[in-house]
């Protein structure tokens, strides 16, 4: 197991570099960061930009920006002053040191920026994820159980309705019907945006009032996919000879369907998740922007129209991280449910 | 069934004689497909959506669409104006229309694009193995690891205002639409590619690719001419329901400002701007997202409809009716 993991990690190097050298050519031609650097709009007299511009250390080509952001600068002695003699070591640790740059807009460490807003995500995602889980397999169940019947044709409908619906779509109706209609009816109603009132503050039950639309309209989409996905593994499993054996010997329907059945159907799923997680967390961007949400995707959404480099490749990084990290734990998660599965 | 007379062979085999011609597989594939309820639903849907655009589009001319109206702005729907006005007094009936059009045109196009990518990074990582494949299946990994939105604003970003406002067929389009085509289609095509690949992994292996090499014939027309024919099905089914995700993923980022520019309008920017007048003015975001719902949801019907139909494991019961 030890050795699949290290395999699986050495594995990701090259698959890390393809990523982070291809965004980081894009992310260095978004724009010209200079413009949102001052923050309020002021006009850059061109020394300053040029000060500015070396300070940054974008005078210099890409690739070498890439260096630099990769493994620092501390080890060269840099050229401080423009007169074109390096004078003193620069201050870059890089990335593989846990240095990922100031952020353009904000001007303190990208990581901190990034981390505020981590949080916030994946408080909203995990609880998306359970929400979706816990729907889509009740109602994966009783479809993949009562096939064919009325119930199972209208979810089925419903489902591929909820799966073709965009999902700002969905968070429209939602406010609309929710957060404003209510409001005017007197009835009670959801916040439209942002996490908090202001003058409450951040406490529980606020953070819950304020997530239940957002949670809402992300889980919607998510369940419709998920719940026709349980039902067609469910359909497959019910049918096998173990499931026939459980029955004749008398155990009762729960354990065969939960115990026996579902774990075997699940197997499929865990792929499914383990690939949405990561993805979840950067593929909100459209929640996170409709309800003021101050997650990740709003970041990164911002740091692209601002072009604020070591943010944009900071969010690159966790999500890659991430994303690796999820498919070794599912392939994990996989001998666990399935024995017969070994990578040894 | 009829005229069936089940006769021995001669080997004692129950062989099943029919006096009408055999179906085609296609014609077997389509039978399937005209049973399947849901898909015929989305044909109707779809016909009927494509006959909105372009009927419509002779009731209002595109000029009407754009025309502005400051003093009939945020009117909503009446005999007048089916689905009310916007805010600059322009008649969301007609640019639902014309927004449509594009809409779907993009849908279609980046799909176009993705297939085109897919099978040839799909066909030539399978077929030629090794180092290739390595590389393209690095890469196809890369593609797949950062999520599609990320990418997409990135790639529109960066791509973002360097194409002129052209005119195409007498109507000028935004050069932004071929920007977010390309985008869409650039962004979309790993999936494609991992079946064609693996379909041709396994395809190469058999016995007619074997012949067809052993006497000659170019790898060019093996990989066109051989593989790809029998691998048309998990294609043609991965295409249908790629065209629903494109105006799906088109209404995504127009909605962030990234998408289609004005004065072209799109179902997605559409939305973008009514997203302002939620309240106000329900009529301008319902409309435009109802329309991407049916389209998007006629698409998926088919495409469901298809992979029944082609699928090989059902070709059982063909000929029951």
């Amino acid at each position: 197991m030890v050795r699949f993991i290290i395999r699986r990690l050495l594995q990701a190097v090259p698959l890390f570099l393809i990523i982070s050298i291809g965004l980081f050519y894009l992310a260095n031609h978004l724009g010209d960061p200079l413009l949102s650097f001052s923050g309020n709009g002021a006009r850059i007299l061109p020394e300053d930009r040029l000060r500015l511009t070396r300070l940054m250390g974008l005078d210099k080509p890409v690739y070498v920006q890439y260096i630099i952001w990769l493994v620092g600068n501390d080890w060269i002695k840099v050229d401080t002053d423009g007169d074109g003699v390096p004078d003193e070591f620069g201050t870059r640790k890089g990335i593989l040191r846990d240095d990922f740059g100031n952020s353009f807009t904000e001007k303190r460490p990208a990581m901190d920026v990034i981390s505020e807003r981590v949080k916030n995500t994946l408080l909203l995602m995990i609880t998306v994820e359970v929400v979706v889980l816990i729907f889509s397999i009740l109602i994966g169940i009783y479809s993949a159980l009562h096939q064919y019947s009325v119930m199972d044709n209208l979810i089925t409908t419903l489902s591929f309705i909820g799966y073709s619906m965009p999902i700002f779509w969905a968070a429209m109706m939602l406010m609309y019907i929710f957060g404003l209609n209510f409001k005017r009816w007197g009835l009670p109603y959801f916040p439209l945006v942002g996490m908090y009132e202001l003058d409450v503050g951040p406490t529980i039950l606020q953070i819950i009032w304020h997530m239940v639309l957002p949670v809402a309209s992300l889980s919607i989409v998510s369940i419709a996919g998920y719940s026709r996905y349980v039902r067609s593994q469910m359909l497959e499993v019910i049918n096998q000879d173990y499931i026939r054996t459980a029955y004749a010997k008398g155990m009762p329907v729960r354990r065969v369907i939960l115990g026996h059945a579902l774990k075997n159907a699940s197997l499929p799923l865990i792929t499914i998740i383990g690939m949405d997680l990561p993805m979840l967390l950067g593929g909100a961007v459209v929640t996170e922007s409709i309800f003021g949400w101050p997650g990740m995707g709003l970041l990164f959404y911002n740091a692209a129209l601002s072009a604020d480099i070591p943010v944009l490749m900071g969010i690159m990084v966790i999500i890659s991280i991430l994303v690796i990290v999820f498919q070794i734990i599912t392939d994990i998660t996989y001998t666990f449910l399935d024995p017969r599965i070994r990578y040894d | 069934m009829k005229n069936l007379s089940p006769v021995e062979s001669p080997l004692g085999l129950r062989e099943v004689e029919t006096s009408t011609k055999p179906l085609t597989p296609t014609q077997m594939a389509f039978r399937r497909f005209l049973r399947h309820k849901m898909a015929i639903i989305g044909v109707i849907f779809m016909v009927a959506i494509v006959l909105y655009v372009t009927i419509g589009a002779s009731f209002y001319t595109e000029a009407q669409s754009n025309r502005l109206n400051l003093m009939i702005m945020l009117s909503p729907p009446s005999p007048g104006h089916w689905f009310g006005t916007d805010f600059v007094g322009r008649d969301v009936l007609a640019r639902t229309i014309y927004g449509g059009q594009i809409s779907i045109i993009i849908g279609i196009l980046a799909v176009v694009v993705s297939t085109f990518v897919g099978i040839l990074i799909g066909a030539f990582s399978g077929y030629y193995g090794g180092i290739i494949d390595n590389l393209l299946m690095r890469f196809t990994e890369a593609m797949y690891t950062v999520p599609q939105l990320f990418l997409l604003i990135v790639l529109a970003k960066f791509l973002g205002g360097k194409l002129p406002t052209f005119i195409f067929l007498g109507r000028s389009f935004s050069g932004s639409v071929i920007i977010i085509i390309g985008v869409i289609g650039m962004t979309s095509w790993m999936y494609l590619a991992r079946i064609v690949r693996s379909n041709v992994l396994s395809l190469k292996e058999q016995d007619f690719i074997t012949a067809a090499t052993s006497i000659g014939t170019k790898d060019r027309f093996i990989i066109l001419g051989h593989i790809l024919p029998n691998t048309i099905a998990p294609i043609i089914i991965a295409a249908t329901l790629q065209v629903a995700n494109s105006i799906l993923t088109e209404a995504y980022i127009s909605f962030l400002g990234l998408g289609v520019q004005p004065p072209t309008a799109t179902w997605g920017n559409m939305l973008q701007e009514a997203n302002k007048y939620l309240e106000r003015a329900p009529w301008l975001w319902f409309f435009p997202g109802m329309l991407i719902l049916l389209t998007v949801l006629a698409i998926n019907f088919v495409g469901d409809g298809l992979r029944d139909a082609l699928d090989p494991h059902s070709l059982v019961d063909v000929n029951k009716e």
